[in-house]
């Protein structure tokens, strides 16, 4: 990563603390500590799959929310409050411009999500009969890796969408494409059934849009099950593959874009 | 060697929504300003001064057209090294002290880590905001911003600085020290490049001017030879409404303000109208020779256009405004200072 780069990620992130996005590790521990105490006293031999599940589904919501809404502003705000000015007339480049705002978000989500997974974790040993972890829990990490390549790909939509709509329309924007996304594998369903038009049609929007049933092994780990390991390459190469073609979309409709 | 190059340049915007139509402007703008000059950029606002900068800083595209700072196209990352650019209302990061903002501009613009921290102690220094430097740009008056504007402008020592109405939001004082900022940039042997609709201070720092309107350029040079060449005048001031008369004879415009009358006639009649004076036994309180100000010659420039631009029927721009707006601080230079309004 060349230095400018790492500027403008590093100011992103110091924007997101300092505008306190963090926060929200407040009200998910008071989630997961209200859930580890509550199942702890309700449920018998499935507070594992109720902590995981939650504590997992917490952890990818939270995060979708602080990506979309602060990646739909990432550029448009910086074009609507001029403070794009004063850096672009730097020897910085847009594409750099861009590349940095990603990290700087993507950092920032990363941090969000290892707080968010020590939370986890600390439910998950409350609510063993042991306290203490077993192997199985490694899957859990491996959940949280997908859910961070989630992120990545949602960060990136948000900021291709900033690149040239509004913050609302971009919220909008990357909000449908995650919940079509998150039924992709549906949506493949349905285009093998369909023919004619329709048919290429449905093929052609299920291959376009991120496939987020992929990444998300959340219930297959909540019960304690693995997953195929060739998933964690295919689904890594998917996640960059796929965010740095929006990435570069994005890049392509910012460097023609004229500044108000 | 000219530090900016204009040649051709042009804007055309699409406005509307369902049926666009061209809106221009800048006509074709060709312009040079040579390295070490103190350029003024004037015009009323909406003339396309803003438009011409953005285009400079490649922040907006030109329609046609070609320009080249420091002898390097625009999107060139050393020319960007060497310039500064202080926009028009600025806003900065407002979760960002003054520092910690100056030292984020400061490794954009290429600032070696090791000197960092002592260019931009200098720079907070310069610009008065030293005492502030901790402070979050949230918690910044306008005019305080204005000034981390122009630290951030001048951190990292460009040969070009471009500064877009620099005394905007700025105290009596504040617009002091920018104008000797600005001198001090100049004597330092940098260009320096700025926009402004207050003739007052164009016509005290520049060495050249131009002026625009409505996308045009409608006269360059330096101040001199902009107002030089008008037909000399002399203002008499006097207590006593007696003699006026005698003055209108002579083809004098008088202004009476209560007891006070202001009369500006040709140098050839300046001794007639004195002797005047002295007969009717009136106490002379000055004679000063009138020269044309900038303002004069701006207010011609865009009078001009405006005849030849308005539709029947319709206002002018608002030229006339921006000169009565600018007048008071106009009379701090050229004219002579008579404290009485015209009647």
């Amino acid at each position: 990563m060349n230095s400018r780069i790492g500027y403008i990620a590093a100011n992103t992130f110091r924007e997101a603390v300092r505008d306190r996005v963090l926060y929200n590790l407040i009200a998910f521990a008071l989630l997961l500590t209200g859930a580890a105490v509550l199942v702890g006293q309700i449920s018998i031999d499935i507070e594992r799959l109720v902590v995981i599940s939650l504590g997992l589904t917490a952890v990818s919501l939270f995060g979708l929310v602080i990506a979309i809404f602060i990646g739909i502003g990432l550029v448009s705000k910086e074009m609507d409050k001029r403070t794009l000015y004063t850096v672009l007339s730097r020897p910085v480049r847009r594409w750099e411009f861009i590349a940095g705002k990603f990290f700087g978000l993507t950092g920032t989500l990363v941090v969000n999500a290892a707080f968010m997974a020590i939370g986890v974790f600390a439910a998950l040993s409350y609510v063993s009969s042991h306290h203490a972890l077993i192997a199985s829990d490694g899957w859990v990490l491996l959940a949280l890796y997908f859910i961070v390549l989630e992120f990545v790909i949602i960060t990136g939509l948000a900021l291709f969408f900033s690149s040239f709509s509004s913050p609302l329309l971009s919220a909008v924007f990357t909000f449908s494409l995650f919940v079509i996304g998150t039924f992709s594998e549906d949506l493949r369903g349905f285009a093998k059934m369909a023919h004619g038009l329709t048919g290429l049609l449905v093929t052609g929007i299920s291959y376009v849009v991120p496939n987020f049933s992929a990444l998300n092994i959340i219930d297959q780990v909540a019960h304690g099950h693995g997953v195929a390991t060739e998933l964690i390459g295919l689904n890594t190469a998917y996640a960059l593959i796929y965010s740095l073609a929006v990435l570069a979309g994005a890049t392509l409709i910012f460097e023609r874009r004229s500044l108000k | 060697m000219a530090a900016i190059e204009i040649h051709q340049l042009e804007k055309t915007y699409s406005v509307g929504f369902w049926r666009k139509r061209p809106k221009r402007a800048l006509s074709p703008l060709d312009l040079t300003v040579e390295e070490g000059e103190l350029f003024g950029f004037l015009g009323p606002n909406g003339a396309g001064k803003t438009t011409t900068l953005k285009i400079l800083m490649g922040l907006v595209f030109p329609s046609s057209g070609s320009a080249r700072i420091l002898g390097m196209e625009l999107d060139d990352p050393r020319m960007k090294a060497q310039i500064g650019f202080l926009p028009e209302h600025p806003y900065f990061y407002d979760y960002l002290t003054g520092r910690e903002l100056l030292r984020y501009y400061g490794h954009l613009s290429g600032v070696a880590p090791k000197q960092l921290n002592t260019r931009v102690d200098r720079v907070l220094e310069q610009v008065g905001l030293k005492e502030a430097a901790n402070l979050q740009l949230r918690k910044f008056s306008k005019g305080m911003l204005q000034r981390v504007g122009i630290a951030q402008a001048i951190l990292h020592d460009p040969r070009v600085v471009f500064l877009d109405e620099p005394m905007s939001g700025l105290d009596p004082m504040g617009r002091r020290e920018v104008r000797n900022m600005m001198e001090e940039l100049k004597s330092e042997g940098k260009t320096v490049f700025f926009s402004t609709h207050i003739l007052s201070d164009a016509e005290a720092l520049c060495d050249r001017v131009g002026i625009i309107h409505l996308g045009q350029l409608r006269g360059i040079g330096a101040v001199e030879e902009l107002t030089a060449g008008a037909r000399a005048q002399v203002e008499i001031v006097w207590a006593g409404t007696g003699s006026l008369s005698g003055f209108k004879s002579l083809g004098a415009e008088c202004h009476i303000a209560g007891d006070t009358v202001r009369a500006v006639v040709t140098p050839e009649k300046q001794d007639a109208a004195l002797d005047l004076l002295r007969r009717e036994h009136l106490r002379l309180i000055s004679v000063t020779p009138v020269r044309r100000s900038l303002e004069d010659y701006f207010v011609e420039k865009l009078g001009k256009s405006a005849e030849s631009n308005r539709p029947n029927g319709t206002a002018g721009p608002k030229m006339q405004s921006d000169a009565e707006i600018h007048s008071a601080a106009a009379s701090e230079h050229s004219r002579p200072h008579t404290g009485i309004g015209k009647s």
